[in-house]
């Protein structure tokens, strides 16, 4: 095939693709950012040039803050959290345990589970007086609770649902690594005598050094990116102890209509997914260990 | 691992961890065991834990009934088949033309790509729903469906299946006088089959879970995906009569999860497959 051949190759095949990514990817990306600079047409009203008055706007505004601060929090309450307990689970299910295939089962059910179906049901749970919780709690003697309905327990009680739901995906990630491990690394280690916590701490963990940097940018981006159970369970409230960027986003632009501003925030929300995009080149730069 | 149980320390050890296994998993299934509880006994049954409680089908056939659950059911086939087929169709192409053609833009064009995996078309809502009213597209399926059919994650994973193909391969097929489009069909998409089994499960299961993008870009029983009609039939029709939002819960998650139960290990490997890549 001649040179030419494959350039003209290439791009057509590439075409239908890139029309559809462009369209919906980056030309929404650049728009957002234009659009960031613009007021809201209201009415007769057609949008104009406003300069930084939206990003003003959000300095601003408690509720922006509330909700950046928030979505913080709910990064710090479940990504350690689930990627320890995916951890442990494929370890679990990776040995020789009793009732292996169940276990796997339960671990990994939440995850083809609708998040808008779990969060029903965990809505369920949690409800005041007669939710499985309450009762549970009722039956030790501890105060009745409401617990999305409380600003002190409200972004908890989702981080839980967040935790329940992600825990067992990430696993199958830790549990995929681990079947490729040499089985002789193992037994290497058991002739030499060494303990199995000091052989999964020197040996097994480093190995899985890729895997878990894959789960944790995937878990970053889930956790600016998972609203589902927001929508369902407490809507932001109460008080906004709930509010997060994106759900914040939702709001504005589709109850509020004011797109403008929305693209502000959405600029945000763009810029952070981008730190956490170049934090991972940065990573992978430092060389995590490949085999 | 074989590691010999020599001491009582050894054993304890292992007692514990199988019992915090044990529990963990217990933890995981208690919500589901609690909504299938609920959805299979009346009412009155609903926080009372008797063994003799009666089943009955009953608020499955209310649910069933109070809301357009079937047009539900059709509409979120429709969108995942849609989907499915336009990210097959793309994605082999794009892929091909990464793997296999040497052209100018080629590296950032994948650049571009794969910004995607970064920035998705859920974090974009704002302007895509923009884009849509320009397109006169807003409240179909069609609508839900076309931010997600060039699917960079497809593309990456392709590409690199594609990639560990054997050249020889390729060039026995061009000597028999092959075009490059028959090649593609006749080497390289009969080697990827079992990646593309683990593509098509990832991708059914991410949309019929999907919903905030279809919240907020349907307004009407047509186009609305099971996850919407659910949310809208549970926020509003209800009030809080539990027994028949579970059991519309369960009715809306039921396919994935008889699928899940009856392809367990096809299920776990594709995930698995997907992500080593």
């Amino acid at each position: 095939m001649t040179r030419s051949a494959q350039w003209l190759y290439g791009w057509l095949l590439l075409l239908p693709a890139a029309v559809l990514l462009a369209l919906f990817t980056h030309y929404p990306a650049v728009a957002t950012l234009w659009h960031s600079f613009r007021s809201t047409p209201r009415g007769s009203r057609a949008s104009t040039f406003v300069g930084v008055d939206n990003y003003a706007q959000l300095v601003d505004d408690p509720i922006f803050w509330q909700s950046l601060t928030n979505n913080l929090w709910f990064a710090i309450g479940t990504i350690p959290l689930s990627i320890t307990l995916a951890l442990l689970m494929a370890v679990w299910v990776n040995g020789r345990i009793a009732g292996r295939g169940f276990l796997r089962l339960a671990y990994f059910t939440p995850t083809v589970l609708p998040m808008i179906a779990v969060a029903n049901i965990w809505l369920f749970f949690y409800t005041p007086e007669y939710g499985l919780l309450e009762q549970i709690t009722g039956a030790f003697g501890m105060p009745a609770h409401n617990w999305l309905g409380s600003k002190n327990s409200a972004l908890a009680a989702l981080m839980v649902v967040t935790v329940w739901k992600e825990a067992g995906f990430f696993m199958i990630f830790y549990l995929a690594a681990l079947q490729q491990m040499s089985p002789q690394l193992a037994e290497a280690a058991a002739i030499e005598g060494a303990s199995r916590a000091y052989f999964f701490r020197r040996v097994t963990l480093p190995l899985l050094m890729p895997t878990t940097l894959f789960v944790l940018v995937n878990a970053v981006i889930n956790a600016f990116r998972l609203v589902d159970h927001v929508v369902v369970m407490t809507r932001g409230g109460p008080d906004n102890a709930t509010e997060l960027l994106l759900y914040y986003i939702y709001e504005i632009g589709f109850r509020f209509w004011d797109s403008a501003y929305a693209a502000a925030l959405t600029m945000v929300l763009l810029l952070l997914l981008g730190v956490v995009a170049l934090l991972q080149f940065w990573f992978l730069e430092r060389k995590v260990h490949y085999q | 691992m074989s590691f010999v149980h020599s001491s009582p320390r050894v054993y304890l050890g292992h007692g514990l961890e199988t019992a915090g296994a044990w529990l963990l998993g217990a933890l995981w299934i208690l919500p589901l065991a609690y909504a299938i509880w609920t959805a299979f006994h009346p009412g009155e049954y609903s926080t009372h834990f008797v063994p003799t409680a009666p089943l009955t089908l009953d608020n499955f056939g209310r649910a069933w009934a109070a809301a357009p659950f079937a047009r539900y059911f059709l509409n979120t086939m429709l969108l995942c088949a849609m989907i499915l087929a336009a990210q097959l169709v793309l994605c082999t192409l794009a892929a091909y033309a990464f793997a296999r053609f040497v052209f100018p833009g080629r590296n950032l064009l994948f650049a571009l790509v794969l910004l995607q995996l970064m920035v998705m078309p859920d974090v974009l809502i704002v302007e895509n729903y923009r884009t849509m009213g320009a397109l006169g597209l807003r409240d179909t399926i069609v609508a839900i469906a076309l931010p997600y059919m060039a699917s960079a994650f497809g593309i990456f994973l392709l590409r690199q299946t594609f990639k560990t193909v054997p050249k020889e391969l390729d060039e026995a097929a061009r000597v028999e006088g092959c075009t490059p489009l028959q090649v593609l069909w006749k080497v390289y998409v009969p080697l990827a089959r079992p990646v593309y089994l683990a593509y098509a499960l990832v991708s059914v299961s991410f949309h019929w879970n999907n919903f905030l993008w279809p919240l907020i870009i349907t307004n009407s029983v047509e186009s609305r995906p099971l996850t919407v009609g659910l949310q809208v039939f549970s926020a509003t029709d209800q009030g809080i009569d539990w027994s028949i939002i579970t059991a519309a819960t369960l009715l809306t998650s039921a396919p994935l999860l008889i699928a899940f139960l009856l392809f367990q290990r096809q299920f776990v490997l594709s995930f698995m497959r997907a992500g080593i890549k």
